[in-house]
């Protein structure tokens, strides 16, 4: 199989204008006619829902959730890039570009970026129109941040709820189309399966999660913005809902999973307490801004606050080890995530660690306090202010930007972090690999889109902070819109795709069947404690550090797991009712073969590269060691339920040098 | 710690539920969704059905979470989600009684998990601002004021949980709605539609089947986001003003 991009001819900065002003376009008559599933509301599935909607296409739009609201979308934090240079600190649509491959690790595909860097503004102005109440200076404009990997200013935020907030937007976009019945929306339905019509994408099967019955929904083309996969590591920052089986099906049905050992970990997030765990929380990255990170310089200090004998504050200035600042002076805290994390975790590995499970740094505030309550005394008038004074200025300087993360960090811990510095470990956030897909953001399978995390398109083998609300909006709101057009043109004469067809009674037998199976099996074991496993098995192999032994190790392990899984999983009641336990079996079913994929993908990948870190490959100082003339390509692997085979995507530069990563 | 919880159970809206109770042995650092975690596998792991319950971010940004806990809508503590409330709000010994949100409007569909959709609907009959992607113009083009926005902000957070109508004796959701009025009318985009707005969301919002508001303030007390009731004064007031000031008439 040859994979095309598809991306446009022409210099770098024409290519999208270009591209947009001469594609193929359906005739508004004939979009009445058409009908196009969305699955997912998230970012990527509302926004895309409700602009083909506006478009006057007919879209029906499922989600697994009781109400679009609730995507996992909703607790992204920090904050969203655009390439606005309202702070006139020389930001640019090249700049994020460049910034973005750079941080990616020189792993994605220029034109696709490029694209992202250019809509990125749209965004914005499109967000600020629908009501999203971003943070503001007192001239009443646009207020930003930074994030790690750059060095201007050009992330957007609503305090620490930036994805709630434009989730909200764009449900609320996605509402007023339901309402003006150019959307018919689906909730608490599953797709299980995804029906191929003479090679081209034409329905799914869903589950109706209520009844559990399974319904065949047909359209002309079907597009999926069902989320990340980040949950294969069982503990993770995501959703407890958030899975690959839509995906993974689409994979079962002839679609590509593209790279999928790219997974990010996130340096700052809460530490995990004990086996009970069912999630791990994330302090957003923002935090980074204002929180300096740093661990005891002696051994037997770390040891000390282990044990309970010493706290942080009984560390003086000269025996704390800001590592990052150390080790990194021109981006210092605002490394990106895969370097931090990396970084946090060979000081823990040091002996250096600040829980008793010895896997925490500290993420400081004291200092922003200062620094915040005197600028406030000086701009206030107050001459000679009193420690005391100053602290409380910077207090409430500092919870006005982070209020709601600290006040989550105090629930989840019993800690204040006013007071005493943040605990924080690294943790599965995101993951870059996800569906292939060309320049449209169709897949190899003819009609099938991905959008958003579920696809691998725009952050190569690392994604900078605040980029993926801004892809998955990119996509949904400036993207999918236009380039379905080119699949959809082809397609004016196709008539309603019939969902009696035998392609669908088959696809729903299989589905049928499968759960069946799950049901019948009462086993021994609950879902929840293969799936917890399973994440053991990827955090150890296949985490922040993994090798060539591992990795074949994990793979192997993996697929017992699976075995015993089909034997020995307890489901109980059945499939003809509302049963969640019935949803998180056929989900981690899915789960188990993605491993072994995600397991081998890391294993041929004989390179280190952002999220993806061989121990066999890396410098003397511990950096990352690239193979570009070897791996610059992209790894998108079919799967037939037993074996993975891997197609090659080259990637090719020709705007950008291929250079050593370096925030030295 | 040792706990003994009395849990609803429900097998669908339409059976007859009842509260049972089961011994849990838990420790203070867990949630209280990972407390019930630990019920449900061992009712796994007897081969009995566990109970269920809706959850999905466990971070109090989804509104998910819905449990009574005590007779509380989210438990004992202020501004804060069932799914951030931890076990050591409570102490060994301690008896628990985990219930349902009860109001009409959000029927039981087992266990602990109802139906909120009546919220959606709310939206849909006004809860936005009508732009189509790519007619807005440059974001700094609509300053706002600062403190503006933030108060826009306060009203936005509201995370559609449905506490407010299940801590309300009449089961009312004015203070659901009235945050979203508030968060779109106060601001300078959203003022075009601001009596369409809200004249279609009260409409809905009586047709759901929601109760009629008294005043009392529950909703305040036990919203997780703590927002304002003065939300609700600013609603009947854009309510008021729509049907006298404008010829709009939804
Ligand atoms: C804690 C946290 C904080 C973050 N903070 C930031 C940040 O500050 N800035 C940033 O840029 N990014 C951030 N991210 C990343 C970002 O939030 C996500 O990558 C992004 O929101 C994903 O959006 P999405 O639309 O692709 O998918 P999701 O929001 O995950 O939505 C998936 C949708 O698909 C539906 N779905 C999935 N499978 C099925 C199925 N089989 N059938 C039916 N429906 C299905 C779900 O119901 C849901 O509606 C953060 C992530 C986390 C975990
Ligand atoms: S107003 Fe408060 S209690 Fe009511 S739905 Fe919103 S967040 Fe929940
Ligand atoms: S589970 Fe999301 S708010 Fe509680």
């Amino acid at each position: 199989m040859l994979l095309e991009s598809k991306v446009p001819v022409g210099a770098l900065d024409e290519k999208w204008t270009k591209y947009r002003s001469t594609m193929n376009l359906v005739a508004p008559n004939n979009k009445r006619r058409i009908e196009i599933i969305v699955v997912g509301t998230g970012l990527a599935g509302a926004s895309a829902a409700a602009t083909l909607g506006e478009l006057g296409y007919k879209v029906k739009c499922f989600t697994f959730h009781d109400s679009p609201r609730r995507a996992h979308s909703i607790a992204a934090q920090g904050g969203i890039n655009a390439a606005k240079n309202y702070q006139n600190d020389g930001d640019s649509v090249y700049r994020l570009f460049y910034d973005t491959i750079k941080g990616g690790d020189y792993r994605s595909r220029e034109a696709n970026v490029h694209r992202l860097a250019e809509v990125s503004r749209n965004i914005i102005d499109q967000a600020v129109a629908q009501g999203v109440p971003f943070a503001r200076e007192y001239g009443g404009l646009l207020a930003n941040r930074s994030f790690g990997g750059v060095q201007v200013s050009r992330t957007f935020y609503a305090r620490g709820q930036t994805g709630q907030q434009l989730l909200i937007g764009a449900y609320q976009s996605l509402s007023r189309q339901i309402s003006l019945g150019n959307v018919t929306m689906y909730n608490r339905h599953e797709m299980l399966d995804l029906v191929k019509i003479d090679g081209k994408a034409r329905g799914i099967i869903a589950r109706n999660l209520l009844t559990g019955e399974l319904e065949r929904h047909a359209a002309h083309c079907v597009v999926l913005g069902t989320g990340g996969y980040g949950n294969v590591f069982y503990l993770s920052t995501n959703a407890m809902g958030s899975n690959v089986t839509a995906a993974w099906r689409a994979v079962n049905r002839g679609a590509l999973m593209a790279n999928p050992c790219y997974t990010q970990i996130h340096p700052t997030c809460i530490p995990q307490s004990g086996d009970y765990q069912s999630k791990l929380t994330l302090m957003s990255e923002s935090l980074r801004n204002d929180g300096r990170v740093w661990v005891p310089a002696k051994q037997e200090d770390a040891a000390a606050i282990r044990e309970g004998r010493k706290n942080a504050l009984d560390i003086p200035e000269e025996d704390r080890d800001y590592y990052l600042e150390r080790r990194y002076p021109a981006f210092g805290n605002l490394v990106p995530r895969d370097v931090a994390s990396r970084a946090a975790k060979v000081a823990c590995d040091e002996g250096l660690g600040v829980v008793k499970t010895g896997k925490a740094v500290f993420l400081d505030f004291a200092s922003a306090i200062q620094r915040y309550g005197k600028s406030e005394a000086h701009s206030k008038g107050i001459h000679n202010p009193n420690k005391d004074a100053i602290t409380k200025m910077g207090e409430d300087v500092v919870r006005a930007k982070y209020g709601n993360l600290f006040q989550m960090y105090e629930k989840i811990t019993g800690e204040d972090p006013y007071k005493m510095p943040m605990k924080i470990y690294p943790a599965v956030h995101y993951t870059m690999g996800g569906l292939w897909v060309d320049y449209n953001l169709e897949t190899n399978v003819p009609g099938l889109f991905a959008l958003g995390e579920a696809n691998f398109s725009d952050h190569g083998a690392n994604r900078l902070g605040a980029s993926a609300l801004m892809q998955g909006l990119a996509d949904g709101y400036f993207v999918i819109p236009y380039t379905i057009g080119q699949f959809l043109s082809g397609e004016i004469r196709t008539p309603n795709i019939d969902p009696n067809s035998p392609e669908f009674a088959k696809a729903e037998k299989a589905t049928k069947e499968r759960l069946e199976k799950l049901v019948k099996i009462k086993g021994n074991r609950s879902v929840e404690d293969f799936h917890r496993s399973l994440g053991k098995i990827m955090w150890e192999y296949c985490g922040m550090a993994r090798n060539a032994e591992g990795l074949k190790k994990a793979q192997r392990m993996i697929r017992e797991l699976r075995e015993e899984f089909w034997k020995d999983v307890f489901v109980p009641g059945t499939q003809d009712e509302f049963n969640p336990e019935l949803e998180k079996a056929a989900r981690v079913a899915d789960f188990l073969e993605l491993g072994e994929v995600f397991a081998l993908d890391a294993l041929q990948r004989e390179e280190s590269c952002g999220g993806h870190f061989r121990e066999e490959h890396q410098t003397p100082e511990g950096e990352a060691l690239r193979r570009d003339a070897e791996y610059a390509y992209v790894a998108a692997w079919a799967w037939d339920g037993d074996k993975a085979e891997m197609i090659r995507e080259d990637l090719t530069f020709e705007n950008v040098e291929l250079k050593t990563r370096s925030y030295k | 710690m040792k706990l003994t919880l009395k849990v609803w159970r429900q097998k669908s809206g339409g059976h007859k539920g009842d509260f049972e109770t089961h011994q849990v042995v838990a420790n203070e650092h867990m949630s209280f969704l990972e407390m019930m975690d630990v019920l449900n596998q061992t009712l796994i792991e007897q081969k009995k059905d566990p109970v269920a319950f809706e959850h999905d971010c466990r971070e109090g940004i989804c509104g998910s979470c819905n449990m009574v806990i005590d007779g509380r809508p989210h438990g004992p503590q202020t501004g804060t989600t069932t799914c951030q409330l931890h076990m050591r709000a409570f102490k060994d010994g301690d008896v628990i009684v985990v219930e349902p949100w009860r109001s009409t409007a959000f029927p039981v569909i087992k266990d602990l998990v109802v139906d909120r959709s009546a919220f959606d609907r709310i939206i849909q009959a006004g809860g936005y601002i009508s732009v189509n992607t790519g007619q807005a113009q440059d974001a700094n083009a609509i300053p706002v004021e600062k403190d503006l926005a933030s108060a826009a902000f306060d009203a936005a957070t509201c995370i559609g949980c449905g506490a407010c109508v299940a801590a309300c004796p009449n089961g009312s959701a004015m203070l659901f709605t009235s945050a979203k009025v508030a968060h779109l009318n106060m601001l300078p985009q959203g003022e075009i539609e601001a009596s369409r707005r809200v004249q279609g969301m009260v409409k809905q919002m009586d047709e759901e089947g929601f109760g009629k508001c008294s005043n009392m303030g529950a909703c305040e007390a036990e919203c997780p986001k703590e927002i304002s009731i003065t939300n609700i004064a600013m609603m009947n007031r854009a309510y008021i003003a729509s049907m006298l000031g404008s010829s709009t008439n939804v």
